[in-house]
């Protein structure tokens, strides 16, 4: 028993070491280290994952024909236009609310997926874009809502963001937001999983250093929907989220879960001075 | 990206200066599974890739209408393509402007589902 013992603690402290020298008193499950007020943001100068990208990877995002994300922005604004067919007769597409005559295809959303996840007032929780997108489609087109993270889903998503590419995020939290940003600030700073991480060890104390093959970035969702090499495929920053979960032998959470919704709003601020990138592609 | 109907951006630099090289580039939407993996029920997830893309040059005048069989003579490019290769395959080649046209490009995968696209070429004298 007692060898076991001193190789249990050894592993513990060598745990701990790997977490970024927290002190001794960090326990399980609890906050890492005092969370920043909601008027300072943690990183001062922050920068995007794109910085963080090989030279191969940076171009394959700039370069606006072979991104394999527009594939995605294509399929987006075909669906933007497609009117669907009802027995009583035509409905409405998404062209019919939200363009205005000559202004391009979907430019009114222009700065839209700046003020999202925004909270609905219907339900008093968070809804994020794709959720947004969803309510759109039962009540406004009478249809069946998308799956989380189908292609369609994906594609609308894509398009809304992309038409904020460019534009720099900048949100405020109300007052009736901050209980919602206070949880997702905490999730931020709470360790998970088995292997006992919060987001920030990786993301803060550590961004910029290899966690083995990998660089690790600052973790800020300007680029999501984002076309991700490892995925082969544009995915969510929810799906993002949860990849972060299973990375650190935590379980993951439902698509939507209010956890992420939180974690979505807590990013967005987070990132104030980041340009919207979407689609981006990562590594 | 598992679409029935893939998704295609093609770019062709028209108009173009007689003689000139240009470069063609596409992109294509298809999960290119390779058939390899395996689910996360630990069953072989099937192979579905495409095995071969082809673009042929029609001058103007002489541009078939619907699938029509490849011509050899019009071939201007073609490859095979394997279970190694990545999703969404995005191939670019060069070609030398000396007629206008049409291009017709042709991806076949491994069932011999046909995907096809056209696009025009103009070459200018000038210069």
């Amino acid at each position: 028993m007692e060898p076991r013992r001193v190789c249990l603690q050894c592993t513990i402290v060598l745990l701990l070491a790997l977490a970024g020298g927290c002190e001794a008193d960090a326990q399980h499950g609890e906050s890492n280290s005092s969370p920043t007020t909601a008027d300072s943001r943690q990183t001062a100068d922050p920068r995007s994952g794109y910085a963080y990208q090989s030279a191969d990877t940076q171009a394959l995002q700039d370069d606006a024909f072979a991104n394999p994300g527009t594939l995605w922005l294509d399929q987006g604004e075909s669906l933007w236009q497609r009117t669907p067919e009802h027995s009583d007769g035509p409905g409405k597409s998404c062209g019919d609310c939200h363009d205005d005559a000559g202004a391009g295809l979907a430019a009114s959303m222009r700065g839209v997926a700046l003020r999202y996840p925004a909270l609905d007032q219907d339900t008093g929780v968070l809804i994020n874009l794709e959720g947004r997108i969803n309510r759109c489609r039962t009540e406004q087109q009478q249809l069946p809502a998308f799956e989380w993270e189908s292609e369609a889903l994906l594609a609308l998503t894509t398009l809304v963001a992309n038409r904020s590419q460019g534009l720099t995020l900048n949100r405020s939290i109300s007052a009736e937001l901050q209980p919602f940003f206070d949880a997702g600030r905490n999730y931020f700073y709470t360790r998970r999983g088995q292997m006992n991480l919060a987001c920030n060890q990786c993301h803060e104390q550590y961004a910029g250093q290899m966690l083995r093959g990998d660089r690790l970035s600052e973790g800020h969702g300007n680029g999501y929907p984002t076309y991700r090499l490892q995925w082969q495929t544009v995915g969510s920053l929810q799906r993002r989220l949860r990849f972060c979960n299973v990375g650190v032998r935590a379980e993951p959470h439902d698509y939507g879960a209010p956890e992420y919704l939180n974690l979505e709003l807590f990013l967005q601020w987070r990132g104030e001075g980041l340009r919207v990138e979407s689609p981006a592609v990562r590594r | 990206m598992n679409t029935v109907t893939p998704k295609m951006r093609i770019a062709v630099p028209s108009p173009a200066r007689k003689g000139a090289e240009i470069e063609i580039k596409t992109l294509i939407s298809h999960p290119m599974e390779s058939g390899f993996r395996r689910d996360q029920r630990g069953e072989q997830i099937p192979r579905n890739i495409l095995t071969r893309f082809e673009c042929h040059f029609y001058p103007s005048g002489n541009v078939p209408s619907g699938n029509p069989d490849p011509n050899p003579e019009r071939l201007v490019f073609a490859c095979d393509l394997h279970p190694g290769m990545a999703a969404n395959p995005f191939i670019s080649f060069f070609a030398r402007a000396t007629v206008s046209g049409q291009f017709l490009f042709r991806w076949i995968d491994q069932h011999g589902a046909l995907f096809t696209a056209r696009r025009d070429l103009q070459v200018s004298d000038a210069g």
